[in-house]
């Protein structure tokens, strides 16, 4: 108490006419906010530790709990807003960094939601996916500029390595260690039953999940945990790691108390050990460095896998985006400033970085009106929500997304940000072996695969509304989409019209 | 046939399974009504501490020791399912000596109940199934050598 | 800016090589004139300037004498032009606001093509677009040889009275009756679309205009003319001539066949190249309503999309193939057509001439 004393965030509301003090609240929160209370029969709470992930308010059989916002306010003041001033008692208690997990929660414009989706109507007839064939199949990398014919006049079938799709959707870079075995086996289970693919992360690949290979992205990163020939020639493909939307410009710390067992055996690390990634590769100061990389990689895996180099949205991504085309990559990943993280420092996670909206925009034309779009594909992330941000994004150019959130969500989530703590009440941000079991990927894989068959489904009906039956069709197809409440120069970035016209 | 089984490995000890037993079991609508402030009687128990936690409810055995040893002939087995009159009970306690379970148990009233699949109640199927989080508790056919 | 239209179209070959006037292809248009709305009426015909069939033909708009002199000037720096004449019309009351319209016999110099290490039609192409896309007032719409476009804003039937095509001789003629639903009026707009010998009329609108758009305006084509229909044809230019695919393979990228009917080909050669162009050529899939007819130097060739959102017939007689939205244009054209038959979607129907029949 006394002056670094914050009033809780949260408010724990318990309906005593309903609590039958079974207690499953106390059972299952990780962060012991709820106990019994002997003396008077009844549950109590210390909502001080609440972090409203809302796992008790999910298991309460009788529906006695909710979790609400404080209401206990500072004077309103429109400049020093509430969390700014408990984030400065924080800073002063502590002296550190202040971190947290999870995308970035600041009121920035999202442009998906200012763009709107063209439909059919009399001069082109709408298509029903019900009827019709519907066709969501993608092929990421690059594609030959030129057909050439052997002597017997047949054209030569011969293509650089490519990642099949089913749909337009990856699971993006999770390792293994910021979340759970359990969280990995139903990434990688659902992966395969989808016809997708997920990706390791720079956690390496439990020995496990290498039967998973086909749908699995393996990634280098700049600490390399994990990398050795076998995991590199494990996967579909290989991704080189940048940087990560959440936190451009700056490497990943998994604390010790994380690198146990499996997870540090994995990473190839000792138990107990701080992994900690640099900043940059140390290998890789500039755009030629980049090169030798990926050709390395490609050396090491006989020019079978293609290579994907993963790079933050920031300001002048359209000319890194060349230089990466260039540099012999199969595709472009480019995760924009709202993607999440399992800890990043606050300050970097809501002030750096900018829209993937816009960046995918200038990356598209940029390699187009230098020619070299058809080097590489680009994949981009960083919050897509939803089968109408997959749409939009493959019509600014896409070739796929990469979805983090969405299916963290799907597996239970309920985005309380704070995964740094490692006590993930729902099994996925945790190791805790009492947590991490909280997750069967059986039911985790399956919620996955709903997840991804409902937006498959989405896309078809969108799709079939524009008139288009095969996804190709719609990738940068800018017609199809207009802007509302943008200006000019949103619209020039974007390249699209505003509605109306 | 179908049976209760338990995956110990994804087992949470929520002992979410032992109230919607006993609310199944009460009759009542509501179970707020049915079991606030009231000690339990559930026909599941979650066993162990810690780490290793599993639901145990009655196997439904195909050669039944708790039918033969029970005195006054109250359970019986039919269509694969042991069941127990509770008229005929008369509350010795053998079963609950002779079962290596430990699935059966006394209910409020002292008489003996066990897990009769929620066949008789309201739920149509068992309501530890039902209701358990994590698919730790499921009603399956398996065969014998599983 | 797309302008979304429906229309009518139709064509006619004579397998021989055999010369035909375009009165039967005005004809032809007549029984469809509720397909168009007066916005755009146009023909393509080949064969028919014998006399300078080693030169381009350059067909073109232009808004005053100046910009005509101007473009002429800018031509002669890098061409040899052999004839530049009015393309002769008839005055009458259906149609108007004509700009000045000329046409020019030309072949490039071979200093110029040396100087630039590019081949003949590539430079050609390239000129057409640069003078498309930059010279305010004046417009290519025709540039191959032996072979010519015209068109204008009116009912088809109209347009041919208007360009005396009557007085006209060509192995193969194309037709299109347009029914634009927003339209600048412009002459321009109205189709065949055309570069170098390739022309295309299209029924239909298609709805990856902007991701075909985008694409192949990375190969230096620029879409300029306010329609779906101009894309299709730097399309099937861009995999013909500067790819190398045959026909029947850009028929195969356009309109390709779905995943699940390449994956039951039993010939293992077809089954791989269809794979293989399927995913070297993404973002030229087709989709949405159309049928069109390609014309080029010594054939044509129909094609419906994948799922025949257009209607389009063929038929024949003797040396002759008829194709055309309706069957009762080809009857107009030859009432004893035969083997009258609607190909199935993306099925690509290819007429070229005999050897040497012309």
């Amino acid at each position: 108490m006394g002056v670094e004393f914050i009033y809780p965030e949260f408010e724990v509301v318990r309906n005593y006419d309903r609590c039958i003090a079974c207690r499953v609240c106390e059972r299952q929160c990780a962060n012991e906010v709820h106990f019994y209370s002997e003396e008077r029969g009844v549950m109590i709470s210390d909502e001080a530790k609440c972090v409203d992930c809302q796992r008790c308010v999910s298991l309460c059989p009788t529906r006695a709990l909710k979790i609400v916002k404080s209401d206990s306010t500072l004077r309103e003041n429109a400049n020093w807003q509430n969390d700014t001033i408990k984030e400065i008692y924080k800073q002063a208690n502590s002296g550190g960094v202040l971190l947290s997990s999870m995308g970035n929660p600041k009121p920035l414009p999202v442009y998906w939601d200012k763009i709107l989706i063209n439909a059919s109507q009399v001069t082109n007839p709408p298509i029903d996916p019900l009827r019709e064939p519907m066709e969501t199949q993608v092929f990421l990398g690059k594609k030959p500029s030129r057909i050439e014919r052997g002597k017997d006049g047949k054209i030569k079938c011969e293509l650089p390595p490519q990642i099949a799709l089913s749909l337009p959707v990856m699971f993006s870079a999770m390792s293994y260690g910021s979340i759970s075995y359990n969280a990995h086996a139903s990434l990688a289970r659902a992966a395969t039953e989808l016809g997708i693919l997920y990706n390791t992360g720079e956690g390496g690949l439990h020995e496990d999940f290498y039967k998973y290979g086909k749908n699995t992205v393996v990634q280098v990163a700049s600490g390399r945990f994990g990398v050795h020939e076998d995991y590199l020639n494990a996967g579909a493909a290989i991704e080189i790691k940048m940087g990560q939307g959440a936190k451009p410009g700056i490497g990943g710390h998994l604390p010790g108390a994380k690198i146990v067992g499996d997870v540090s055996r994995t990473r190839m690390i000792p138990e107990r050990s701080d992994a900690i990634s640099p900043a940059p590769h140390h290998d890789i100061y500039s755009i030629e460095d980049l090169r030798q990389l990926v050709f390395s990689l490609k050396e090491a895996t006989q020019y079978k896998k293609p290579v994907i180099v993963k790079v933050a949205a920031v300001h002048n991504i359209a000319a890194i985006a060349s230089g990466i085309a260039r540099s012999g990559a199969d595709v472009i990943a480019i995760d924009g400033f709202r993607g999440g993280t399992g800890a990043a420092p606050t300050r970097i996670r809501d002030n750096v970085g900018i829209p993937v909206e816009l960046a995918l925009a200038a990356v598209d034309k940029r390699l187009r009106d230098e020619g070299i779009r058809g080097n590489v594909s680009l994949v981009v992330g960083g919050s897509i929500r939803s089968a109408a941000d997959v749409i939009k994004a493959v019509a600014l150019g896409a070739d796929a997304c990469y979805v983090a959130t969405a299916a963290l969500l799907a597996l239970g989530c309920h985005l309380c940000r704070t995964c740094q703590s490692g006590k993930c009440n729902w099994g996925i941000a945790t190791q805790r072996p009492d947590l991490v079991k909280r997750l069967n990927p059986d039911i985790g894989s399956a919620r996955l695969v709903n997840l991804m068959t409902a937006w498959r489904h989405e896309i078809m009906e969108i799709m079939g509304g524009m008139g288009i039956n095969s996804i190709e069709a719609l990738r940068g197809n800018r017609l199809m989409l207009r802007g509302v409440g943008l200006n000019e120069k949103e619209l020039e970035i974007l390249g699209i019209s505003h509605a109306g016209e | 046939m179908k049976r209760v089984y338990v995956n110990e490995e994804w087992c949470l000890g929520c002992h979410l399974c032992e109230y919607n037993c006993a609310y199944a079991n009460s009759g009542l609508k509501d179970m707020v009504v049915a079991l606030k402030d009231k000690k339990i009687f559930p026909r599941i128990r979650v066993e162990g501490e810690d780490r290793i936690t599993f639901a145990v409810s009655c196997r439904h055995c195909t050669d039944p020791i708790c039918v033969k040893s029970c005195i006054a002939g109250a359970i019986s087995k039919r269509d694969g399912v042991v069941r127990i009159d509770r008229n005929k009970c008369v509350g010795c306690l053998t079963c609950v000596l002779v079962c290596p379970y430990g699935a059966l148990a006394p209910g409020e009233d002292g008489i003996m109940q066990k897990c009769e699949l929620c066949l008789d109640n309201a739920c149509g199927a068992p309501a530890c199934v039902t209701g358990c989080p994590n698919r730790a508790i499921v009603y399956e056919e398996r065969s014998e050598t599983q | 800016m797309r302008i979304p239209s429906g229309c009518a179209i139709a064509a006619v070959i004579s397998r021989t090589g055999r010369r035909m006037t375009g009165g039967a292809i005005m004809e032809a248009m007549k029984p469809m004139h509720d397909r168009s709305n007066g916005l755009g009426g146009g023909f393509a015909g080949y064969g028919i300037y014998p006399d300078y069939k080693d030169f381009y033909a350059f067909h073109m708009f232009f808004d005053c004498r100046d910009t005509r002199k101007k473009c002429e000037a800018f031509l002669k720096e890098s061409f040899e032009v052999v004839k530049g004449e009015l393309i002769p019309t008839r005055k009458m009351p259906e149609i108007t606001d004509e700009p000045i319209i000329w046409r020019y016999f030309v072949t490039p110099l071979r200093s110029v093509l040396a100087d630039l290490q590019l081949d003949e039609k590539e430079f050609v192409a390239r000129t057409v677009m640069k003078i498309n896309v930059e010279m305010n007032g004046a417009y290519v719409f025709s540039s191959g040889k032996n072979m010519g476009t015209f068109k204008a804003v009116g009912f088809p039937e109209d347009v041919g009275v208007f360009y005396r095509l009557d007085e006209y001789e060509g192995y193969s003629w194309t037709a299109h009756g347009r029914y634009p639903t927003n339209t600048p009026g412009w002459w321009g707009g109205a189709h065949p679309f055309t570069l170098l010998d390739y022309s295309v009329v299209h029924n239909g609108e298609i709805s990856s205009y902007d991701a075909n758009r985008r694409y192949i305006e990375m190969f230096g084509y620029k879409c300029t003319l306010q329609t779906d229909t101009e894309v299709i044809t730097y399309i099937l230019d861009y995999l013909i001539r500067r790819q190398g695919l045959t026909l029947t393979e850009a028929a195969s990228v356009i309109a390709a066949p779905f995943w699940s009917t390449i994956e039951n080909t039993t010939n293992s050669y077809e089954k791989e190249k269809l794979r293989y162009l399927r995913t070297v050529f993404p973002s030229l899939l087709i989709t949405g309503p159309f049928s069109i007819v390609l014309g080029f130097d010594g054939g044509l060739m129909a094609l419906n999309d994948r799922l025949k959102l257009r209607s389009m017939v063929v038929g024949e007689k003797d040396d002759r193939v008829f194709i055309a939205s309706e069957e009762a244009a080809i009857r107009v054209m030859e009432p004893d057509a035969e083997k009258i038959w609607a190909p199935s979607g993306g099925e690509p129907v290819i007429v070229t001439l005999k050897e040497g029949a012309f």
